[in-house]
C-alpha cells in the first residue's frame, strides 16, 4: 500500500487530494496510519508501531488495518505500486 | 510609481443563480496593481443585479444581440465618445459573434478586445465539436445533429441509453428512454430551435478549466476546477482548484491547435479510466473566473494587458485547494436609480 504523495494531511486529521479535490477526517490513529505511509513503511512495520503504541493485539488490528487501506483506496488516496 | 489609469468595459452583470461572468472579471481587473481602473458596466435589462453593486462607475444598456452588429457598434461608438472606453470585455456567448465582427471598427475608435476570430469561435460550438476533436485528436463524446425527431430512435440504437439531448445554445437533458428523449426534443426545439444535438453518455467527474490563450498558440494561463456544490441548473455554487498537470496540458493543446485568442472555460467529463472528454468549449471566461484571481492567476487582468497589447508572462503556478463559495444577497435600491436605467439606459 502507497499513499499518494500530494496528499496533504492535517495534524486534526483533515485528508485533502488536491488531485480530485475531495477531502476527508480522520481520527489521530488514522492520520498516524497515513503518515507512516507516506514515509514508506510497510505494513509489518506499521502494525508493529501502531500495536505496540496503542497496545492491541497484531491480529485485530492488522484487520482492522485492511478495512481503512480499503477506505483509502475508495478515496483514490492511494497510488498504484 | 502612480498607475496607469484605463476604462474598461465589462457585459454580463447578471449575477442571479446562473450567473454570467461580468461581476467576476470586474473584481478580477480591479485587483490587477498595475491599473486604476474606471469599469463601465454593460447590461441589457434593468434589472442586472450588478448595475448596483458599485463595482460599475457608469452604466449603460446596450441593444440585444437580435438587434445586430451595426446597432451595437452605434450604442457603443456614442458611449465611447463619453467615456473612452480602452477595452471592452464581452461575457456571452451569444453577444460574442457581434462583437468578434465588430471588433476593427472598435480599434479604429479606440476600443481595444481580445476575443477569438470567428473561425476559432465556430470550431468549437457544440454542432462542430467532435469534428473538432477527431481533427486535433480529443476526447469528444459522438454526436449526431438532428432536425427531425423521428431520427431519434436510430441513433439511441447507436449510442445505447442515457443519451444527452441538448439546444442548440442552452440546456441538457440526459434521457433514459426513447419517450424522455422525444419529449427533451420538442421542448429544446420550441425553446431554442433546430438543430438539436445528441449525444453519447460519458459517466465520470466533472472538471472544468478556466484558460486563456495569446492567439499565438501559447497558454498565458490555465486552472482546473471541480465543481462541490452545483444548483439544479447545472451551475457551480462552490469549486475547489485542482492540482493536475494533465488538465493544464490539455489546455495548453487547445490553445496550440486553435491559436486560441482570449479566455475560455474547457467542460471536461473524466471518465474512470481517466480519460479527460470535452464535453464544451465555451468560447469566454466563467462565472468562477474569479477563483483564478485567487489562485494566482488574474486571467481577466492578463486579458485585460492582452488587449492593450502587452506583454504577458504566461503563468507557471497556482494555489492548489483555494475554493469560492458563491453566496447571495439581498441589495436595497431606490426605485430612482432603477428609473435612471430604465427610462435613460444609464446609471
Amino acid at each position: 500500500m502507497k499513499i499518494n504523495k500530494n496528499i496533504a494531511i492535517s495534524e486534526s486529521g483533515f485528508i485533502f487530494n488536491p488531485g480530485t479535490g475531495d477531502s476527508f477526517s480522520t481520527n489521530p490513529i488514522g492520520a498516524e496510519i497515513i503518515q507512516l505511509l507516506k514515509d514508506d513503511k510497510k505494513p509489518s512495520e506499521i502494525i508493529k508501531v501502531i500495536s505496540s503504541k496503542y497496545q492491541i493485539d497484531g491480529p485485530s488490528f492488522e484487520k482492522d488495518l485492511e478495512d481503512f487501506y480499503s477506505q483509502l483506496r475508495d478515496g483514490s488516496l492511494t497510488a498504484y505500486e | 510609481m502612480s498607475k496607469r489609469k484605463i476604462t474598461v468595459a465589462v457585459t454580463g452583470l447578471n449575477a442571479v443563480d446562473s450567473p454570467g461572468p461580468g461581476i467576476a472579471v470586474i473584481r478580477g481587473v480591479k485587483e490587477c496593481t498595475d491599473f486604476d481602473v474606471r469599469i463601465i458596466g454593460l447590461s441589457y435589462e434593468s434589472l442586472e443585479p450588478g448595475i448596483y453593486m458599485g463595482l460599475c462607475d457608469k452604466t449603460y444598456q446596450i441593444p440585444y444581440p437580435t438587434a445586430g452588429s451595426e446597432a451595437l457598434l452605434h450604442r457603443l461608438a456614442f458611449i465611447n465618445e463619453k467615456e473612452k472606453i480602452d477595452v471592452i470585455i464581452p461575457n456571452f456567448d451569444a453577444e460574442l459573434y457581434n462583437f468578434i465582427k465588430i471588433a476593427p471598427k472598435l480599434k479604429a475608435i479606440g476600443i481595444n478586445s481580445f476575443l477569438p476570430t470567428h473561425e476559432q469561435f465556430d470550431a468549437r460550438d457544440k454542432i462542430n465539436l467532435y469534428a473538432f476533436g477527431q481533427k486535433h485528436g480529443f476526447y469528444v463524446p459522438r454526436d449526431r445533429v438532428i432536425y427531425d425527431v423521428h431520427e431519434l430512435p436510430a441513433i439511441a440504437e447507436q449510442f445505447g441509453y442515457p443519451i444527452v439531448v441538448k439546444g442548440k445554445y442552452y440546456e441538457a437533458t440526459v434521457a433514459q428512454t426513447l419517450e424522455q428523449a422525444q419529449k427533451a426534443f420538442h421542448k429544446l426545439n420550441a425553446k431554442w430551435g433546430l438543430p438539436i444535438i445528441v449525444q453519447e453518455f460519458i459517466n465520470g467527474t466533472e472538471i472544468n478549466v478556466a484558460a486563456l490563450g495569446d492567439g499565438k498558440g501559447n497558454t498565458v494561463s490555465a486552472v482546473p476546477m471541480r465543481k462541490m456544490v452545483i444548483t439544479d441548473k447545472g451551475k457551480a455554487w462552490a469549486g475547489i482548484t485542482l492540482e493536475d498537470q494533465s488538465l493544464v496540458d490539455l489546455a495548453a493543446k487547445f490553445i496550440s491547435a486553435t491559436k486560441w485568442s482570449g479566455g475560455f472555460e474547457l467542460e471536461i467529463m473524466r471518465t474512470m479510466d481517466g480519460r479527460p472528454y470535452i464535453m464544451e468549449v465555451n468560447p469566454r471566461f466563467p462565472a468562477w473566473i474569479y477563483l483564478t484571481a485567487g489562485a494566482g492567476q488574474n486571467q481577466p487582468a492578463a486579458l485585460v494587458k492582452l488587449a492593450l497589447g502587452e506583454k504577458v508572462t504566461p503563468y507557471k503556478t497556482y494555489l492548489v485547494g483555494k475554493l469560492f463559495i458563491r453566496y447571495s444577497w439581498d441589495m436595497i435600491v431606490d426605485v430612482s436609480e432603477f428609473q435612471k436605467i430604465s427610462a435613460f439606459g444609464e446609471l
